[in-house]
This record gives structure tokens, C-alpha cells and sequence, in this order.
């Protein structure tokens, strides 16, 4: 096989593609600019947002407890919270967000906690509401100091140790390296990421150098030189699959930077994105390169598989309409890897995308089972094979290239 | 030189079935001569030249060009053959130069021998001042002459033209007619598809009429008006072909 002339396809289609506005957008521009937009700018008006609702001094609004002064002492010194008198349409109120919750300090409530008799204070609150959660957080936090206090003074009163309510403690204590409880937590996202924009990354190229070319006229010019079919398609191919491997390799820098960066600005405040920007610092070439090359065989896989369908359309819009569903084929394989308790088998390493999904999750772990490996790349590279000897098959047939 | 041999196509359409695009055509074109292929719209003038041109593959028969088989040695027919049609365009992200070289190193043209064959083709084709400029951005004149000039790089013993004129404004048709009589001119084999008789009455050596994917009739312009008794070539076309059409809007 002469791979001269691969080459030379290869080098002009990507002369085209760089200089082709809508594949530069959707190769490099979208995956370059996504994350940092998606995490750094979301994560940012996120942790705003919270500080800006945890700086609001919320009103919660007092439902009885004249006749329990020190109780209410108590929670008009709290901080940051306005003690507001009851009104009977307080449950209106917070429904309206005009006042964030309501405590109600049953009557005689510090005479029957004296007499030791059984009471319940009631916090009500608006649930899923970032204001009214902070507000009853603090009522809740005080009301439960106030009762060990209580409990404190009663075991003090009979001359009782505390360890009396409190015989013994248990603690949870993680052996597993940070590493892989990171990635349990996000490791399925590395590999849903890396596939996902594999497909999205090879999805416009493979329209546009086969149905996009058949709706330019180019097909026939193509066809008319001696290069012969096969290293036509491979060198299409080689295109398609550098820009779904490039989509993907951008990103996941792209990712990486956003997080370190969101990480830096918002380690107190955003546990979470903290931590997935230290799930990707701590990754490291290894097992970033470990898991490109899982994919390598998937993005292959993509690539004939897009082509190979785009290659029926006559125009790229009948293109898109095909292509378009395929997002779903590979989003649910995908998301399904995510799913807690879905773990790696030797079964589900032979579906395409969900194998290399959870074998995705288990390198970020860094969990090398081999024996899967194997098996998942070779089985893989054979899926891929085959769709590449389809496309190059489809190449060869008149009744595609000349659909009329 | 072309030589077809009994070059037949068929598809199948859901519709109509089986359709004989061409039926069992045999002509042979000459070095030096132009053969003229004339015949109104879908009588499998493009069809025959594709086969010609290895971009479709016979259902039966084939043809000889230049020594090569067009179904055992496509490839190596094609780099023997400049196929220029109007359905054959530019790829509008290169510059024109970038466009020739392209095409002329698929045909296997070493770096030296490509740049030397592209300046002397730009040069006589006067294409210097937009050689460097996008295809995209290039007029319809100067999107022929480039065409031209991708059909000439490997310098081709063979030149098939399909309805090259189809759609052009008088200048840029005439630019193409030149060239068709250049390329004769300089000892190549050339076969072209119209449906224009003024342009075969100027250009063919021989002229062979097409309809119904059969090939009724060949011959220089003079013997086919000896045969028909007519001067005109559209009275001699139309003779030839009204009982086939008429045979054919009534299946």
C-alpha cells in the first residue's frame, strides 16, 4: 500500500479543515472555550451567588416564646439572622421569600424543658431554598446547642459524667489513596468526556469530506484522479480522526487548566470542583496517556462509523439528520458507565463504548486489571477494523457515491 | 487512443426497474481527432464518459485507452486521462495553485518536474495574477482555467470533456472550445459530450449520435450529411433520433 498518497490526501484535507471556519469552531474553538466557560464562569457565579446569599442577614420570624425569654435571648444574639414578631400570614411570608423562616417555641416551652416534660420546636422553612436552608441552618445549629446545654446541666445536676449518654464514638476512617476515592467520585467523567467529544470532534469533518464534498462537486474531481479508493477514504479518514483525538486532547487540557484554575480562587467554598481540579492535577501523563489510548480504538470506531453514514447523504443537512441520533447511541453507553454500582466485567468490556467507560473510570482509580484491558482494546480495535473495511467497502460502491 | 468495446450500464431505479443508461456502445477515438458524443439530455452521454473516465464501472463490455483496461486498470487509466466537466469543480478552500498541485502529485508528479509543469501551464493559460488566490474567490473564467489547468498537469495523452461548456458565459465557452482544439492539435485524444451543434460542427472530426443509451450513428459531419441529405446537423440529429425518442416517451 502506498501511503505517499494517503499522505497527500491527508495534508490537503487538513489544509482545508484549518482553514474552514466551522471546523476550526468545532474542533478547536468549542472545546478549548467550553469548560472554562462552563466551570470557571458557572463555578464562579455559583460560589457567588451562595456568598452573596450567605451574606444576607435573613429574617425568621418568631412564632410564641413570650414565656420562654431566655430561648429567644438566645436566638436574637445570634449572628447575621433578624429576629422578626409573628404575623398570621407568616406562611405566605416565606412562601413570598419575604421572610426566609418561622421558629415556633411552644407555650410554657422553658418551664416543661425545666420540668423535664418532652417538647418539639418546629423550624418552618421553604425546602430548596438557598436562603431559607441558611436561615433554618442557624436556628437549627442554636436549638441543638441549647439542648446539650440542657442535657449538660442535668447530668451535672445528678453528678452524672457525659460518657453516660455517650458510651463509646464511631468513626469512619478512608485506607483507600485520594487518588482512587477520587476517582470512584469522578473518574467516570474523564472517560465520558474523552469519549463524548471523540464523536462530537470527528462528527463535522466526517459531513464535510463526504456528503460536503459530493454537494460541492468535488466528488467527481477527486474520483477522476488515480489515486485509487482506498487511500482516498484513508486519508479522509486519518483527517477525521485527528480532529475527533484533537477535540478530545484539547479538552481535556482545557479542562484541567479550568479546574486548577476554579480550584485556586474557590478551595474553601467549592469542595467539590476542588476536588475534581485535584482528581485531574493528580492524574498525571500516565494516566492521562492510558486513557487516550483506550479511546484511541473508540475514536477510530467513530470515525469510520460517521463517515461511513454521512457518506449515504447527498447534502451535508442530510448529513446532519443522520448524524445527529448517533449523539444518543454513545451518550447512554457513556452515562450508563457513571452510574454508582455499574462496575467492570469481562461482559460488559465487549460493548463498545460502555467498556472503555468503566475501564476509564478504573485507570483514574489507577486500577489496572490487564486481563480487561485486553480484552477491551482488542475487542475494540476489531469493532473499529470492521467499520473501517465498511467505509472503505462504501467507497467502492457506485449506488453510495452517485446516490441519486 | 479510446477504444469501447460494447460499454453498457445498467441501474436499478424503484421505480422503473432496470434502466439501460448505456446499451452495448463501441466507437474508437483517435490521437489527433476529436470525437464528438451528441445527444439530448439523459441519452447516456455523461454515463459513457464516466465509464471512459473510470469514475463509474461497466456493467458489461469495456474499453481500451491507451493500452489500459477501465475495469481491470482504473488507476492506471486514469493517470492517462483529463476529465474535465462541468459537474467537476474546485475545491474552494485551496488557492488555484494549491488546487493543480494537489492533483498533479495524486498522479505521481515528483516536486521538481510538478513546479516546472505548473508554471508553464499558468503561464500559457495567463493565470499568474490569481495563483495564489482562493478558489472560492476566483470568477467563473478563472474556476475554468484552473479546471483546465488540473486536467493538464500530468500532461495526459487522453482528454475527455463532458458538456464542458454546459452553464458558461460566451468568453469563458470559447476559452474551453480553444482548449479542446489545443489539446487536438497537440497530438492528444479527445472525446467530448454536447448537445450544442454549432460547437460540434466546429470542433469533431467525428461526431457519434446518442439516444436511449444506444449509439445510432458515427461518422465525419460529411458522410452523415451524404447519409440523411441534409446540410443542417439538427435536421440530421433529429432525424436520427425522433423514432427512438418517440419509442421512448411512449414506454
Amino acid at each position: 500500500m502506498s501511503f505517499r498518497n494517503v499522505g497527500i490526501v491527508y495534508r490537503k484535507e487538513l489544509t482545508e479543515a484549518i482553514r474552514d471556519r466551522r471546523t476550526v469552531i468545532s474542533t478547536i474553538l468549542v472545546p478549548l472555550l467550553l469548560f472554562p466557560v462552563l466551570s470557571v464562569g458557572f463555578g464562579s457565579l455559583a460560589v457567588m451567588l451562595v456568598g452573596k446569599a450567605k451574606e444576607e442577614t435573613p429574617k425568621v420570624m418568631l412564632l410564641g416564646g413570650a414565656d420562654s425569654p431566655a430561648v429567644v435571648d438566645g436566638l436574637k444574639k445570634l449572628d447575621k439572622i433578624e429576629i422578626v414578631p409573628a404575623t398570621p400570614d407568616w406562611k405566605d411570608q416565606i412562601i413570598n421569600k419575604e421572610v426566609r423562616a418561622a421558629v415556633e417555641i411552644p407555650a410554657g416551652f422553658q418551664t416543661d424543658v425545666a420540668q423535664q416534660k418532652s417538647e418539639t420546636v418546629k423550624i418552618y422553612n421553604y425546602e430548596g431554598e438557598l436562603k431559607s436552608e441558611f436561615a433554618t441552618e442557624k436556628v437549627d445549629t442554636y436549638m441543638k446547642q441549647y439542648r446539650d446545654t440542657v442535657v449538660k446541666e442535668r447530668l451535672a445536676a445528678k453528678n452524672l459524667p457525659e460518657t453516660v449518654l455517650n458510651p463509646f464514638d464511631v468513626k469512619q476512617e478512608n485506607v483507600a489513596p485520594p487518588e482512587k476515592v477520587s476517582g470512584a467520585a469522578l473518574g467516570g467523567i474523564i472517560g465520558y468526556m474523552v469519549i463524548l467529544l471523540c464523536m462530537t470532534g470527528a462528527m463535522y469533518p466526517a459531513m464535510d469530506l463526504t456528503a460536503g464534498e459530493k454537494e460541492r462537486g468535488t466528488m467527481e474531481t477527486i474520483l477522476s484522479s488515480p489515486i485509487s479508493r482506498t487511500h482516498l477514504v484513508l486519508g479522509k479518514f486519518f483527517l477525521i480522526l485527528t480532529a475527533a483525538l484533537g477535540t478530545a486532547a484539547l479538552s481535556v487540557l482545557s479542562m484541567g487548566v479550568s479546574f486548577s484554575v476554579l480550584s485556586h480562587y474557590t478551595s474553601q467554598s467549592a469542595g467539590g470542583r476542588a476536588a475534581a481540579a485535584g482528581l485531574l492535577l493528580h492524574l498525571g501523563p500516565k494516566t492521562v496517556a492510558s486513557v487516550f489510548l483506550m479511546a484511541l480504538p473508540i475514536a477510530v470506531l467513530f470515525s469510520a462509523v460517521l463517515m461511513t453514514i454521512a457518506l449515504f447523504a447527498k447534502t451535508y443537512k442530510e448529513a446532519q439528520s443522520y448524524l445527529t441520533p448517533m449523539t444518543f447511541v454513545v451518550i447512554i453507553p457513556a452515562i450508563a458507565a457513571m452510574l454508582p454500582g455499574v462496575e467492570l466485567t469481562s461482559k460488559l468490556s465487549l460493548i463498545p463504548i460502555l467498556g472503555t467507560s468503566l475501564l476509564c473510570k478504573e485507570l483514574v482509580a489507577g486500577t489496572y486489571h490487564w486481563n480487561l484491558i485486553a480484552l477491551i482494546f482488542t475487542s475494540n480495535c476489531v469493532y473499529a477494523a470492521v467499520a473501517l473495511l465498511i467505509a472503505i467497502k462504501m467507497f467502492q460502491r457506485e449506488s453510495v457515491l452517485f446516490r441519486s | 487512443m479510446i477504444d469501447a468495446r460494447g460499454l453498457s450500464k445498467r441501474f436499478q431505479d424503484k421505480k422503473r426497474g432496470e434502466i439501460r443508461a448505456v446499451d452495448n456502445v463501441s466507437f474508437q477515438c483517435q490521437p489527433g481527432k476529436i470525437y464528438g458524443l451528441l445527444g439530448a439530455n439523459g441519452a447516456g452521454k455523461t454515463t459513457t464518459l464516466r465509464m471512459l473516465a473510470t469514475i463509474l464501472e461497466p456493467t458489461d463490455g469495456t474499453a481500451i485507452i491507451c493500452g489500459y483496461d477501465v475495469v481491470e486498470q482504473a488507476e492506471k487509466v486514469r493517470a492517462n486521462v483529463g476529465f474535465l466537466s462541468t459537474a467537476t469543480a474546485l475545491y474552494r478552500r485551496l488557492t488555484a495553485q494549491e488546487f493543480v498541485e494537489y492533483v498533479g502529485r495524486l498522479n505521481g508528479l515528483d516536486e521538481p518536474t510538478l513546479k516546472k509543469r505548473i508554471d508553464d501551464i499558468f503561464n500559457r493559460l495567463d493565470m499568474n495574477g490569481f495563483r495564489d488566490r482562493r478558489c472560492d474567490k476566483l470568477s467563473t473564467g478563472m474556476m475554468q482555467k484552473t479546471s483546465i489547468a488540473r486536467t493538464l498537469v500530468h500532461d495526459p495523452p487522453v482528454m475527455i470533456f463532458d458538456e464542458p461548456t454546459n452553464g458558461l458565459d460566451i468568453m469563458t465557452a470559447h476559452t474551453i472550445t480553444a482548449f479542446i482544439r489545443e489539446c487536438r492539435n497537440n497530438g492528444k485524444t479527445v472525446i467530448f459530450s454536447t448537445h450544442i451543434m454549432s460547437e460540434v460542427e466546429k470542433l469533431c472530426d467525428t461526431i457519434g449520435i446518442i439516444q436511449s443509451g444506444k449509439l445510432l450513428v458515427e461518422g465525419t459531419l460529411a458522410q452523415l450529411r451524404d447519409k440523411y441529405s441534409e446540410h443542417d446537423l439538427e435536421e440530421i440529429f433529429v432525424k436520427v433520433v425522433t423514432p427512438h425518442y418517440v419509442a421512448e416517451e411512449n414506454n
